[in-house]
């Protein structure tokens, strides 16, 4: 059974909200999407399929809204206003993210809907939450992620380059992820008390403390960060951790090595790849081998033969990287039990072989077009509920009848 | 502005009780926000490595001048509300004391390398054997099946394997990724998000479950329409001009990016999602310059030379200012805050980072919790547990165990 069933939401289209609609949607939650007469707008956002645009070719559109059912509705219109009424009292949540002000308006905002459905759960996600002085404020992600310290903190060592907006929506995904956690915590309470309640989400606030230590820094010990490339901002510069391999692509070296066991693996991986006479420090490899215990950072730039051993580390991963391609680098340091990562693109981490073979690839039917397609799976597997896409994303008030009768 | 809901209040998860090995802030992230909503969270910790086996116990940022294991900054940010208790499993006793915590517990957590809570002896199976309903959560890079499950990843390496780290960047530069462990964060929103719908599953069933969480496999469920441009219109990612994150191309949107304003490292963003935001924006502007990118299709074509135009009229600015304006015409603007700007001088975030109080450390400020819930408020009041604080109390209440009791474990190194 899965872990939602028979729990059904009600998602008012909004771009930023849907991705919270698809992860109670693929976990089981009937999810009905409400769009205005002609569709929401995010049906027109690439990429398309074979790149030509259309209401039911949006890629964006296909992700985004997997395994739920959409209706149209005008809630402008007092008819439909009903009709939406009448939906709302078979619901258990709404999720909305509407402009302020608009639902109270319509006569269709948490006080009145619980009239129709007294235990609801009403999800409301804004830029800045509910009563704030910013309620009206436009925001996307990028200047959600801006205002809300993410950006602050990626980018490069040159800070005559602007702060950097991580890729892929992830302001969005952020507040979300909080609506997401929020919901299920509010139907876990609904099952002991038979209460509903209403939920106010703030996605800046989401992302003021989706910093790490950006803002424990400060809260703690009013110290700021400053964005590195590649790397945790941090209030002292550190040293970088990414390397170009001999195939120009990147990796990611982690913690440098600072263990026994780590100096002697990279030495012995030296010596089997023949480059060992290529490092005049590999003598330090072979007395980090031999030290008691790991190297700890406190010795580092104080003690001579400590500093020197850890150095010998790194230019021993620089020689390799120059001489390997990346996806040998990281496979090869991680078989010697040395954390370090390729730097993937999205697609590359999609294709390689560990997440094929842990079925991470689901096929979707869009059996209106004649075809199926590869889609990402599950964030987490739940053997006793799994995640599943139950179908693709509707097309424009593809489910009408079926709902509304 | 919405009213406010005023009613009576009470914990979701009031009941709930969690035998929590998550360590880090990949798992103690997740049941940190089961603490917030009133789950009984116990940390067990070992006392040999007096839990430095979470790197992050001692280190800083500190409050003050003491160090040591009870003074981590970010420690005690991740692992506010849960009780600490140490246990020794490499004792029978401490295997048993253990045992008796999970045979009243609903779930137990974990985010270890995989393996390791087997080898301690207590594996599905047996955890399982002991309460066959429990729910169990693990949390490791890369799952507990798959050629690359013994791999070993932090934060920054889940986010490489992942995509997030290449799709964020400038163009012929290297990946900028992620300026902190942003696949932590998440990975524990996940893990959250799956041991809530573990335990409604088990409320609901009666069944528990082990739960597999990849916090790879998370990360690469954020790059749905790139993944879909590959697979439907084979597409790469990696191609000529991309990535460039401070651009939009789902929606395209232009002028969209950070420019920069006067005074030191000063940047603000502005994202232009239609013509109607161009317009406000060139009314802003007020220079003839604009009118060379009225139509959306020429500003999307140039947008090299429309940035270094927006740069031209941001850069003599205050950020600030810019955020004034724009926001008053109706643009998405922001400036890139710094965190002192966002923490204590910005409006929406006030109120939103609680005091705790931490035994060894003081008060000390805290992340709070970006949603208000009506009739099931989040509390965050106490900071980090000390290593083995709630020993007497935990196995007091829950096990009988009289101080004495107590007192002759610790003598015998079972705790």
């Amino acid at each position: 059974m899965s872990a939602l069933a028979g729990v059904r939401v009600i998602e008012l289209a909004n771009e930023r909200i849907a991705f919270a609609g698809k992860l109670l949607a693929d976990m089981g939650a009937d999810v009905i999407l409400v769009e205005p007469p002609g569709g929401d707008p995010a049906r027109l956002y690439p990429p398309f399929l074979d790149d030509e645009p259309g209401p039911d070719r949006s890629l964006w559109w296909w992700h985004y809204h997997t395994s739920k059912r959409g209706v149209v509705l005008d809630l402008d219109d007092a008819g439909d206003r009903a009709r939406f009424k009448a939906l709302a009292a078979t619901a258990d949540v709404l999720l909305e993210s509407e402009p302020a002000g608009r639902l109270a308006e319509l006569g269709l905002d948490y006080d009145a809907l619980r009239q129709v459905r007294e235990d609801l759960i009403f999800v409301s996600m804004t830029p800045f939450g509910r009563g704030s002085p910013n309620g009206g404020a436009p925001a996307t992600d990028l200047t959600l992620l801006a205002g809300g310290g993410p950006a602050w903190s990626c980018g490069y060592d040159d800070h005559a380059l602007p702060p950097v907006r991580g890729g892929g929506n992830q302001g969005f995904h952020t507040g979300c992820h909080f609506a997401v956690m929020a919901t299920l915590t509010a139907l876990f309470h609904r099952l002991s008390s038979g209460e509903g309640q209403f939920i106010d989400v703030s996605m800046h606030g989401a992302q003021n403390v989706t910093t790490e230590a950006a803002s424990y820094s400060w809260l703690v010990a009013r110290q700021t960060v400053q964005r590195q490339t590649g790397r945790h901002a941090g209030v002292r510069p550190s040293q970088s951790t990414q390397m170009r391999c001999k195939d120009g692509r990147w990796v990611n070296t982690g913690v440098p090595p600072r263990a026994p066991a780590e100096f002697a693996q990279i030495l012995g991986w030296l010596r089997e790849l023949g480059l060992e006479d290529q490092l005049p420090e590999a003598i330090f490899l072979e007395m980090g081998a031999a030290l008691p215990k790991p190297i700890t950072y406190d010795l580092i730039g104080v003690d001579d033969e400590a500093t020197a051993i850890f150095s010998a580390g790194r230019e021993a991963l620089a020689l390799i990287a120059e001489n390997l391609g990346a996806y040998d680098f990281f496979v090869g340091f991680q078989r010697r039990g040395i954390a370090v990562g390729v730097i993937y693109s999205p697609e590359e981490a999609f294709e390689d072989e560990h997440f094929r073979a842990r079925g991470f690839q689901v096929v979707v039917p869009h059996e209106d077009l004649g075809r199926a397609f590869r889609y990402p799976g599950a964030p987490y597997k739940l053997p006793a509920s799994p995640w599943r896409i139950a179908r693709r994303a509707p097309r424009l008030g593809e489910h009408d009848r079926e709902i509304l009768g | 502005m919405e009213k406010r809901v005023e009613t009576a209040t009470a914990e979701a998860l009031a009941g709930v009780r969690v035998c929590d090995f998550c360590g880090q802030l990949a798992g103690a992230g997740a049941t940190r926000w089961l603490a917030a909503f009133g789950a009984e969270v116990i940390r067990i910790e070992d006392p040999v490595r007096e839990g430095r086996w979470d790197i992050l116990r001692g280190v800083g940022p500190y409050v003050d001048e003491r160090r040591g294991i009870e003074f981590g900054g970010g420690f005690n940010n991740h692992n506010t509300q849960k009780l600490g208790v140490t246990i020794n499993l490499r004792t029978e006793r401490g295997k048993e004391l253990l045992t008796e915590l999970v045979r009243q517990s609903d779930c137990v957590t974990e985010n270890f390398a995989v393996g390791v809570l087997e080898r301690w002896g207590f594996g599905y199976e047996r955890l399982k054997a002991i309460k066959p309903d429990i729910v169990y959560v693990s949390n490791c890079g890369f799952g507990h099946t798959g050629p690359y499950k013994s791999f070993k990843t932090w934060g920054p390496i889940v986010q490489a394997v992942s995509g997030l780290t290449f799709s964020s960047g400038l163009p012929d530069l290297p990946p900028a990724g992620w300026g902190y462990s942003y696949m932590d964060h998440t990975g524990g929103y996940y893990m959250a998000m799956a041991i809530l719908l573990a335990l409604l599953h088990k409320k609901r069933t009666g069944e528990g479950q082990w739960v597999d969480l990849a916090c790879t496999e998370a990360a690469l469920t954020l790059h749905g329409p790139a993944l879909l441009d590959w697979t439907v219109n084979g597409r790469p990612g990696r191609r000529q001009g991309q990535p460039h994150s401070n651009r939009d191309l789902s929606p395209p949107m232009a002028p969209h990016g950070i420019y920069p304003c006067r005074g030191d490292d000063a940047w603000v963003a502005i994202a232009c999602r239609d013509d109607a935001d161009w317009e406000r924006l060139s009314s802003a502007i007020g220079a003839d310059w604009t009118a060379g990118f009225a139509a959306q299709a020429a500003r999307l074509a140039n947008q090299d030379a429309l940035d270094a135009a927006v740069s031209g009229w941001t850069a003599s600015q205050d950020k600030f200012a810019v955020q004034r304006t724009l926001r008053e015409a109706g643009v998405p603007c922001s400036a890139v805050q710094t965190p002192q700007e966002r923490i204590d001088q910005d409006p929406d975030t006030e109120g939103r980072w609680p005091t705790v109080t931490h035994t060894a450390m003081g008060q000390v400020r805290v992340d709070g919790i970006p949603v208000r819930m009506s009739k099931t408020p989040w509390r965050i009041e106490r900071g980090a547990p000390c290593l083995g604080e709630h020993n007497e109390a935990v196995f007091g209440r829950l096990l009988g165990l009289s101080a004495q009791d107590v007192a002759q474990l610790r003598e015998e190194g079972a705790i």
